[in-house]
């Protein structure tokens, strides 16, 4: 058997024990997979379109089906009250497409290339991560542009709004790593699927639709406590829109809360996703 | 730097997940520069040595060396020596071939004009240049196999691992992909690749070891091998039961041995040298006599014979039970 080298490669491949510069290639290694992230929105805009489908028909069905039913207490438009909650019910959604990249990588193997690779292992995550942002900014982007066709507006200017959509992303970075987290746990993409099932009442009982005033007492606590109802009545407050804030501590701090919520999340998820994904090797 | 001989060491590798021991002492050396099978059955542990060999997966006891470094210690420097491709293609599938590739290469730190002249280079390698700029989705699962392998030999490894690399490709997707690993060897590249298949072993490998229960149970080439279950026989079955002695005359007078026959199955089978005298002989008998004959084929031992025969579990049913009978066409085996 032979074992000359191909003649291609001694010559251009890079010295196999260089430096190894591993702050560097952290940050370098997040940046290509944050590429291969932009370059699946280019490659595949209608994913954006499906994926914000069904946020665009809740506009429609809660705006102008229920509308007119729907009453914000302390009085307002229920549109200009909807909008900030479907915002924030994207995000809150958002972890399930976290959880079914991660499962999809890890079914097909992509996953343990990179692990078999001399690449930093933390730009797997770290690179999910920031891709995810990416895309959280351009579904949020359409997300606002529908809104205004319908006739919603922020009153509160330029800060305060973009204030409003950071609170968003914040909330959106923190639900990665539970995405993450579940993405390493389930064993299949049905399964990852049926993540909806913990989704739809996460994005539901908060304040994002209702007014948790208008709940059952021990419904409205919950739906009050929950980080999203936070981030979507500080939102609320920044757009100057109609915001519904009862009296509790929770509801009267919800922007401190929009802000100590994701960061909590992120100190408790963060460390267990990390040590999920080391536990790949046992 | 390190030159040893041997491109994989493994010494009584040891993996347990609870009470399971995925691998139970396991014993392996890869001269560089050959092609070594891993033969076995479902469960065998296969994909755990070669996972742990990748450095994916820590080992619970023994000792492996992978390209002369220790892959518990010095995992990093396993890495930029091996390339991996596991069950499944683990390519992107929404990004081009050639953007695969690209990603891939940054990923190995290659430089970005390196890592563009490496990707022409491999696209051209595995005859993708064609499909290179069409999105993975629309290739086949050949053309994905060979992306996958593509993208494990951007930094020209000495060991490549492959792990049943053609498990649910077509014939010809196979092939595709038996002359990529075929063309990797020629350049001296070292490859384990694991197979539940004697024959992909048998079509690529210079040596085959055979594992069962995390234990390498036999350590040969593939010729040596298919002796100990001895090599071809040939196959009758007749359509009238009361025929089968008339069959079994016939196949004893090319049989290498005493035929077994089988009332049931309808069928007499015994070990050949001559293999296509054999077949000739035997049709011509069986025609002069007027018997008429359901099948009648050379058949090539199969893994389940060689397991049969290394783990003595001969349980009852006859080793032509399963339907493999090949065809009389069956082309000459031609390890690379
Ligand atoms: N993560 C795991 N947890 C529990 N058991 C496992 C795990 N991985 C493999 N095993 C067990 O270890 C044995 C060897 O598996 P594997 O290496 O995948 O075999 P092969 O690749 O030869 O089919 C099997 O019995 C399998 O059930
Ligand atoms: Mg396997």
């Amino acid at each position: 058997m032979s074992t000359t080298s191909h003649p291609t490669r001694s010559a251009q491949l890079p010295d196999l024990d260089g430096p190894d510069r591993p702050i560097y290639w952290a940050f370098a290694d997040c940046w290509t997979i944050v590429r291969r992230g932009l370059t699946h929105l280019i490659r595949q805009p209608s994913n954006i379109a499906w994926q914000l489908g069904f946020p665009i028909v809740s506009v429609l069905l809660f705006g102008y089906v229920f509308g007119s039913a729907m009453a914000v207490p302390g009085g307002g438009d229920y549109r200009e009250f909807l909008m900030p909650g479907l915002f924030g019910m994207t995000m809150a959604f958002g972890f399930m497409n976290t959880a079914y990249v991660v499962v999809l990588e890890g079914t097909k193997g992509v996953t343990d290339r990179f692990r078999s690779m001399p690449m930093a292992s933390s730009a797997v995550v770290t690179g999910r991560g920031v891709s995810d942002i990416i895309t959280a900014a351009v579904d949020l982007a359409v997300l606002a542009l529908t809104a205004l066709v319908v006739g919603w507006r922020s009153d509160g200017g330029a800060l305060a709004t973009f204030a409003a959509f950071g609170l968003f992303l914040l909330l959106r970075f923190a639900l990665i790593w539970i995405g993450v987290l579940l993405g390493l746990m389930v064993p299949n993409e049905e399964a990852a699927g049926n993540l909806f099932a913990v989704a739809f009442p996460f994005a539901m009982i908060s304040s994002a639709f209702v007014a948790p005033s208008l709940m059952p007492d021990w419904l409205g606590t919950l739906a009050a406590w929950n980080p999203v109802s936070s981030t979507v009545t500080a939102a609320r407050e920044l757009f100057g829109n109609p915001a519904a804030v009862g009296d509790s501590w929770i509801e009267q701090n919800a922007m401190l809360m929009a802000v100590v919520w994701p960061l909590i999340i992120t100190a408790v998820f963060l460390p267990l996703a990390v040590r999920r994904f080391q536990r790949l090797s046992r | 730097m390190p030159t040893p001989q041997a491109a994989i060491l493994a010494e009584g590798l040891q993996k347990r997940y609870g009470e399971k021991h995925a691998l139970d002492g396991f014993d392996l050396t890869v001269p560089r520069g050959t092609v070594y099978g891993l033969l076995g059955p479902n469960g065998a542990g296969k994909t755990t040595a070669v996972r742990i060999l990748a450095t994916l997966l820590r080992l619970d006891g023994g000792r492996a060396q992978v390209a002369g470094f220790d892959v518990t210690r010095e995992p990093r420097k396993v890495r930029r020596r091996i390339g991996l491709t596991g069950q499944h293609a683990a390519v992107d599938e929404i990004l081009t071939g050639r953007q695969n590739l690209r990603m891939f290469g940054r990923l190995f730190h290659l430089g970005s004009r390196q890592a563009v002249r490496r990707a022409d280079e491999l696209l051209e390698q595995f005859d993708l240049t064609e499909a290179a700029d069409k999105g993975v989705k629309a290739y086949s699962g050949g053309m994905r196999r060979r992306l996958d392998i593509a993208a494990s030999m951007l930094l020209a490894p000495v060991v490549l691992f492959m792990d049943e690399p053609t498990t649910g490709l077509d014939p010809r997707g196979r092939n595709e992909v038996w002359n990529a690993v075929r063309s990797l060897v020629a350049e001296g590249t070292t490859v384990l690749l694991t197979t539940q298949y004697l024959d992909e072993a048998d079509q690529l490998a210079d040596r085959i070891a055979v594992i069962d229960s995390g234990r390498v149970i036999a350590d040969d080439t593939p010729v040596a091998l298919k002796s100990t279950v001895g090599g071809d026989r040939i196959e009758v079955v007749v359509q009238d039961v009361a025929d089968l002695p008339t069959a079994h005359e016939a196949v004893r007078r090319v049989a290498s041995a005493e035929p077994d026959s089988d009332d049931d199955a309808r069928r007499v089978h015994a070990p050949v040298r001559d293999r296509v005298a054999a077949l000739t002989d035997v049709a011509r008998t069986l025609q002069d006599r007027g018997v008429d004959v359901e099948d009648l084929g050379l058949r090539r031992p199969t893994l389940d014979d060689v397991f049969l025969l290394l783990t003595g579990g001969r349980t009852g049913s006859s080793p032509a039970a399963e339907p493999s009978a090949e065809s009389a066409t069956t082309k000459e085996g031609t390890p690379a």
